[in-house]
Order: structure tokens, then sequence, then C-alpha cells
């Protein structure tokens, strides 16, 4: 009888125990995470301005939002950057990827180089290629130094151009990580199937058009969600790089909303940008997790 | 018997100023951004000389130039109710500040020291909420100011330009002669800053008040601000194609080495030529954006007092009685090339440019012409004036043209309000 309690205690703990030890980063991702989520939807219907205040103003901020042109700007800039972003990183990653799979000597070797850009922080990357692009210093002047006087290339002063040099930036940083998630889902495909195909007579492109590269669906869904978030988010890459300049050139809506809710006393704005910057997430990930994640085995 | 009463006498002195120190005991928690080697340099007499008073001081420095860093960590100090006991800080942000009711009131050791006569009536305007003393005045910076270098001016035959258009042909001339007419860091602020000169000399202090700081809207998008505009067009044409993103001291350094010839920037420039030794007059002049003489665009860095304990606020009145006291006003802004806040300070250990700042500072205030700058958030609150940087950033890089930028204003600066 008591050792019968006793063993439904254990049994019970055994229960219990995983739920206790998540307890707490439960309660605080709900506090930190969703709490904060929701006061700051909150707050982008207050008329908060250095601190937050509790007077409603309904949808005045939204109103507010969309008619500043830095905004409209913003939306646009990450519209280019994260759509370039995501596709060239995408595309180098898998070249690059497909090409080191080839068993090649030194794979060991090539491997880290590509991927130690990762290792650095934006802030790291966004100063270097400053200097880099930077005509009056980096490669033009080298170029020119030379001999080579006619080149030219200064996107990173040109209004129209600068959001492409963050581009270039945050490819050379990622493209080498994606590289490695395709790296290791290439390594995870059946070699039974690819001998079989070859006994078929396909050819290298039809394996890797037909075969390969639809297996690698969960890499890809992989390197879409993590780089999708990095493009959102990215703020320390255009502080470093450009500063939200030439101009206002490259302020992306991160920029925007810490600078709104920070430097210029307008925390309701701020949070309302954020608000839409969170439903643009969720419009782009929730649809295409969903989509992914349902697909039966 | 004597010896005794000595004794005694030297005892009772003894704990007189050991129960003055008991008094003065505590220390000041100060927040600031002032971490650049000149600018430390220059706060380390405010500590040395509170040190003799016996106060404490509990450093608290969050660098980065404009204090937005700082202004971030203050909210999260004053949001969970622990603020410091001074913040450095700048313009409205003050006012922001005291419309939330958490700062200090000065008035008891203002009357006593007679601020109100002193601390011109411009700076006033940013140190008191309501009628009562929040905050104390540090320095005066101003920024219609063109720095230049003289040598290369001499060899070119330049003489220093009086209106504008001779400041044109002088560009001019230098672009002709294959220099960098202008020096120019291309950040939002740093346009701001020059547009503040070329407001105040298409317009005078009537139009710049009426503009910046009544914010009328004819006024902004009259015809004065449109010839603001095309003037900034104007000096677009002489930087250099490479502007854009420059640090301000690294454009101070292309006038330093003779590769540019002017800069439009406020007086903290200064401190970059004498550190290079060079002399203000002899190397180097300094003169106020042609057009602009006798008016001064200023802005002015204070210390704001927040509401402390009991214990704390001996020390907290220490400080601001520290910070106004002329010796401190004249060791301070020599050290960080600005002027004093107050006007009764004798201008013997400044250079030439701050003596001539100092008279001119005075004459400002006397003529009412001493006027809050725009770039620096001492025309308008932060909101408005941040509308405005995206307008003359918009225009100085070319996305605007004169007549749409002063549309743009109107709407930009309405939005904000």
């Amino acid at each position: 009888m008591a050792r019968e309690t006793a063993l439904d205690l254990r049994t019970r703990l055994q229960e219990w125990i995983p739920k206790l030890v998540l307890a707490p980063s439960v309660a605080v991702m709900l506090v930190f995470v969703y709490g904060f989520i929701l006061f700051t939807a909150f707050l982008s219907f207050t008329d908060s301005k250095i601190l937050p205040s509790y007077g409603l103003v309904g949808w005045h901020n939204y109103w507010r939002l969309f008619q500043l042109p830095t905004w409209s700007l913003a939306i646009e800039n990450l519209a280019i950057f994260a759509a370039l972003y995501i596709v060239i990183c995408s595309v180098i990653g898998l070249t690059l990827a497909i090409l080191l799979d080839q068993k090649i000597r030194g794979e060991g070797m090539l491997r880290p180089i590509y991927l130690y850009p990762m290792a650095l922080s934006f802030i790291v990357t966004g100063t270097a290629w400053k200097w880099l692009l930077d005509p009056g210093i980096g490669i033009e002047h080298t170029l020119h130094l030379w001999g080579w006087t006619s080149f030219h290339f200064a996107w990173i002063k040109e209004s129209d151009f600068a959001i492409y040099t963050v581009v270039i930036a945050a490819v050379w940083q990622t493209s080498g990580f994606v590289m490695a998630m395709f790296l290791a889902g290439l390594r995870g495909i059946d070699n039974e199937i690819l001998k079989a195909a070859q006994m078929d007579g396909a050819s290298n492109w039809n394996l890797y058009r037909r075969i390969i590269i639809p297996q690698l669906r969960p890499a890809f869904l992989s390197a879409f969600v993590i780089l999708a978030h990095l493009a959102v988010k990215s703020y320390d890459l255009v502080v470093a790089l450009t500063g939200g300049g030439p101009g206002r050139a490259t302020e992306l809506p991160a920029t925007f909303m810490y600078s709104y809710t920070f430097t210029r006393n307008e925390m309701g704005v701020g949070a309302a940008s954020a608000v839409i910057m969170l439903m643009t997430i969720a419009a782009i990930m929730v649809p295409y997790l969903y989509a992914e994640l349902k697909e039966p085995k | 018997m004597r010896g005794y009463l000595g004794k005694t006498l030297t005892i009772a002195a003894m704990l007189a100023m050991s129960a003055g120190i008991a008094r003065a005991d505590g220390s000041v928690e100060v927040l600031h951004w002032w971490t650049s080697g000149g600018e430390a340099a220059a706060l380390n007499v405010l500590k040395q000389d509170l040190q003799k008073e016996g106060i404490g001081w509990k450093d608290m420095p969050v660098a980065g130039g404009g204090g937005e860093q700082a202004m971030t960590v203050l909210r999260a100090r004053v949001t969970a109710g622990d603020p410091p006991t001074a913040v450095q800080m700048l313009g409205y942000d003050i006012q922001d500040w005291a419309k939330q009711g958490v700062l200090a009131n000065l008035d008891d050791i203002a009357a006593k020291d007679g601020w109100d006569k002193v601390v011109p009536a411009a700076l006033q305007k940013f140190s008191k909420y309501d009628g009562h003393w929040i905050a104390v005045p540090v320095d005066v910076h101003s920024t219609n100011w063109v720095w230049a270098n003289k040598k290369l001016l001499d060899s070119l035959g330049i003489a220093q330009p009086k209106t504008w258009d001779d400041f044109v042909a002088a560009l001019q001339k230098v672009k002709d002669a294959g220099k960098i007419p202008l020096a120019m860091g291309g950040q939002p602020w740093q346009e701001a800053t020059m547009f503040d000169g070329v407001v105040l000399s298409v317009g005078g202090p009537d139009f710049y008040k009426k503009a910046f700081i009544d914010l009328d809207p004819a006024a902004l998008g009259g015809p004065q601000m449109v010839e603001a505009f095309k003037r900034m067009d104007q000096l677009k044409g002489f930087v250099d194609p490479n502007f854009s993103g420059r640090d301000w001291n690294l454009a101070t350094a292309m006038v330093i080495k003779g590769d540019a010839a002017f800069q439009m920037m406020g007086d903290w420039a200064k401190g970059e030529f004498l550190r290079a030794n060079m002399k203000p007059g002899v190397d180097f002049m300094c003169f106020r954006t042609p057009g602009t003489d006798g008016d001064v665009t200023f802005n002015s860095d204070q210390f704001v007092m927040f509401k402390v304990g009991k214990d704390q606020q001996a020390a907290q009145n220490a400080m601001a009685e520290a910070v106004m006291s002329p010796s401190f006003q004249s060791s301070f802004n020599v050290v960080k090339g600005s002027v004093p806040a107050r006007t009764d300070v004798p201008d013997t250990a400044f250079d030439d440019c701050g003596k001539m700042a100092m008279a001119q500072l005075k004459q400002a205030n006397d003529k009412g012409t001493l006027l809050g700058s725009m770039a620096h958030g001492h025309a308008n609150p932060a909101a408005v004036k941040n509308a405005i940087y995206d307008v003359v950033t918009a225009n100085f890089n070319g996305d605007y043209d004169a007549e749409r930028a002063a549309k743009e204003l109107v709407k930009a600066v309405a939005l904000a309000q």
C-alpha cells in the first residue's frame, strides 16, 4: 500500500516536473513577449509622446503614419531589400552548397571561410562595407590608384541606389549561413534515390531540378523564415552602413520605429509602426508556415 | 589658557567642518554624454569643484553624440521611479520632461544667487517651467558660424565675405582654384545646422522667429523660405561629391588640412581647430554666416534637476550652485569652446573667437535677437524639429526643389504638431 502511493507520487512528480520547470519561462514569455505586444498595440491608440500616456486617440496615429513620406519610403525600401536579400541569399547559398557538395578537396577548409561572415555582428559588417563602398577611400579609390580612373561606383552616396548597398552587405554576411543550411539538406538526401535516377539515365541537370532541389523543401522553409525575419528586423546594418542616409534614403521600418519612439518623442506613432510591422510579418509568415507545416509527410 | 582656548576653537572648527560635510553629505548622480576627450576634461572641473565641498560624484556617462541613447536610459530610470540627480539635456526636451512633473524646483537658490538677472532671457525660457527654475544652463553654443582656413583664403586673395553674394563669389573662386569650397557632412542634423544660418540670412530674426518658433504656415511656405531653400541648393553646388554620411569633425579636418575653404558649423568646431594647434585670426577664421551679424542662434546644454529624496536635495542644490558659479562657467566653457550661460562672466580667459562670441551673445540678448537654434532643438519640440530635418535633407539631397520643399515643410510641420 505504502509502496503504491510512493510509486504514485513518483509518477505524478515525473508528470509534473517538466511543467514546473517550463512554467517560469512560459510566464516570462507571456509577459515580456505577448504582454508587451499587446501593450504596444494599446500604445498605438494613445497620445503617448515622450513616455507612455493613456489618453485614447483612436486611429489618429495610424492616419498620421500613412501621411508621412518617410514611412512610405521605409516600406518601399523594406520591400526592395527583403525581396532581393531573400532571393539572392538563397540562390548564392544553394549554388555554393551544390558546388561544395561535389566531393571536392579542401571542403573542410572552404566551408568555414564561407560561414565566417555570419560570426560578425551586423555593425562590423556595416562599418567595413561603409569603408569599402565609400568612393573616397574604398574600392573606387583603390581602382583609381591602380590606373582605372574611369571606374565609378558611388551607390552608397546616391539616394536611388543606396538601398542596394545594404543588400550587398547583408547578402555577403548571410549567404554562407544559408549555404550551410542547404549543405546539411543535401547531405540528408538518400543516395539510393540518386543512384536509381542515374541508372535510369537522368542527366545531372534533371537530377538537381527534379529530385534534389524539391527534396530540399524543409531547408528552403528554414532559410526563408530566417532570412525574412532578419530582413524585417534589420536595423544595425543600416545604422552602421548608411545611418539611414543619404538624407532618409535608406530608412527601414525598424529604424523608423526607433527614431519615432525614442528620438522624436512620438511614441504613439512609433507604436503604430511597430504594429504594422508585426502585421506585415504575420501576413507573410502565417500562411506560408501554415501551408508548409500542414502538409502530410 | 590661550593654548587651551585655541585647542577648543580648533576642535570646534573641526566639528563644525565635519558637521558641514555631514550636511552636504551625499552625492550626485549625473547622466550625461560628454565622453569625448575635451568634453570629459571640461566636466572634470565640475567634479572637482563639488569634491571640494565634500559631495561625491557618481558618473553615469552614456556615449552617443546627440544624447539619444542617454535619453533612452533616462526613460527607463524615470519609469522605474529612480531618476538620476541631474541630467544633461537640450532645449525642448527639458520642457517635455517638465510636463511629466518629475523635475525639482530650484527657485530658492535662483532667488538667492540672482539668476534671473544674469541668465539671458532666451535661455530662461528653457531653464524654467511654469515660472519655476528646473534646470541650470552650463554653456551656450551658437550655430550661425562659418569657419575658414585663413592661409587658403589668403593664397586665393579672398577676404572675409560680408554679404551672401560675397560668400557665394568666394565659394566660386575656391571652386575655380580646384579646391573644395565647402566642407560638409551629409547628415540631416548638419544640413539643418547650415539651414539655421541660411534662413536667418534670408529673412533676419523676425522671419526666423515666425517660421521656426511660432511655426507660422505663411512663413514656412512663403517666398522667403523658398529663397532659403534656393540658397541651400546653391551651397549644394559647392560641396564635394563624397559628402554624404561624413561626420562633422571629418569635415572640419578638411578645412584644417587646407583641402576645403569653409565650413558652416556650430562653435564646437573651434575645438578641432585649437587641438590642431591653429590660432584664431592667424590660421583660421571665425565669422557669422554672412547676413546674420548681430543675430545668434543658440543651443545650450543644461543640467536638468530631477525630483530626488530629501537626503539628496542638499547635494543637488550644491551642484546647481556650483554649475552657475562664474568661475566654473568660465573654466568649463574655455575648455569646451562654448561661451558662459551668464552674461556677467569676464572674458579674459577666452580666445578671440570666444571673446567675439561673448560680446555678440550679450548684444543679441539686449536686442532680442538671441534665438533658439532649430537644428538643435531650441526653437521647437523634437517631433517638429525632425519633421523639418526630413524636408531639409530631402532638399539637400536633391529629392525636392526649392518650391516643393517649402510646400512639404508646411505639411510636415502641421503633421508633427
